[in-house]
């Protein structure tokens, strides 16, 4: 049961701002679109599996469209020739998004330090929560997924318009 | 005739001749050098001769050796005769400066990849193959990875200093 938020209460009515409201609403209904590509993925399995559970955060869809999904999880190495694939996903994501790189690898290309290997998503996407570990335990991945929610709840509304935002997007050369 | 090393060689030395620059046998297995601009000709021989009949193309790949001057960059054929079972290992050096040398993809199509890798990774050239482009790497890479002269290391990576490597 999510706690509601601070506001002011009394005999029949509740008032709070509308920001905390959609932000506790998208933290607590997150879905997220696993690009899993190597062993994260498969510890990911495990999250969602019955033991670790993820869907207890509310992020029991998995949504395999871009378009529907509102975190992007990278697990796993990504290949050079990966990179413009999970940037067109990305973009293809609406607003607004969350990219959490999950493991080693997705951080800074991890032991990969090779050629043909991105060294860290953060190279073509803006990510917002790195997850250490190689690979990350579930009980890692799910505070990856909670630090997340935090971003989510106490989000302005007005960031995805802000000049700050553009200016992220746009040192990433994306429209 | 069953196959065997020494016929193997005897024959390609009868037919070729000067074209079989050497042999060596590692344990039991027959490694023969050629002269890399006669492989279209040793290629169809060995594929069509009856008594060869090597139907199957193992495996086909690039090694380089700065070292070996005039000579640095190779292609490894291994081949196999399934109804014999029996196997061995061609190889045809190139110079780095010209590493062009015919497909064999014309006679096995499972060259066809092989070859765009070795192409890939080396940068040798393999004459009238019907597609000769990167397979594994991205498309505007500027290099041959597996050449030694190439850093195997990422160039863009930050994280990584020397002094915690004892380098």
């Amino acid at each position: 049961m999510v706690e509601a938020p601070d506001g002011i209460e009394g005999q029949g009515f509740f008032a709070t701002s509308l920001d905390t409201v959609i932000g506790m609403a998208r933290a607590n209904s997150l879905w997220p679109l696993p690009f899993a590509t190597s062993c994260c993925g498969i510890e990911f399995m495990a999250t969602m599996g019955s033991n670790y559970d993820l869907a207890r955060f509310g992020a029991e869809r998995m949504s395999f469209s871009p378009r529907q999904a509102d975190l992007l999880m990278v697990m796993g190495t990504i290949a050079k020739k990966m990179g413009p694939i999970l940037r067109q996903v990305y973009e293809q994501m609406a607003e607004p998004k969350w990219v959490i790189a999950v493991g080693a690898c997705a951080s800074s290309g991890g032991i990969f330090d090779t050629y043909s290997v991105l060294q860290g998503i953060d190279k073509i996407i803006p990510v917002d929560v790195y997850v250490p570990g190689c690979p990350p335990r579930p009980e890692q991945i799910i505070d990856g997924v909670m630090r997340i929610q935090d971003l989510a709840r106490s989000e302005s509304l007005r960031r995805r318009s802000s000049e700050e935002y553009k200016q992220l997007l746009a040192s990433y050369n994306i429209e | 005739m069953a196959l065997s090393n020494e016929f193997l060689l005897e024959k390609l030395q009868n037919q070729f001749g000067e074209a079989i620059l050497g042999s060596q046998q590692v344990r039991d297995y027959l490694n023969v050098e050629v002269d890399a601009s006669k492989m279209a000709d040793i290629a169809k021989f060995l594929r069509s001769d009856a008594e060869l009949n090597f139907m199957y193309l193992t495996d086909l790949c690039g090694v380089h050796m700065p070292e070996q001057t005039g000579k640095e960059l190779g292609v490894v054929y291994h081949f196999h005769n399934l109804e014999e079972n029996y196997r061995f290992r061609l190889k045809a050096w190139l110079p780095i400066q010209d590493p062009s040398i015919e497909t064999v993809s014309n006679i096995w199509d499972g060259a066809n990849w092989m070859e765009r890798e070795t192409f890939d990774f080396f940068g040798i050239i393999f004459k009238n193959h019907p597609n000769l482009k990167r397979i594994l790497n991205v498309d505007h890479m500027e290099m041959f990875p597996l050449r030694k002269e190439f850093p195997l290391e990422d160039t863009t990576r930050e994280d990584k200093d020397d002094r915690f490597f004892g380098r």
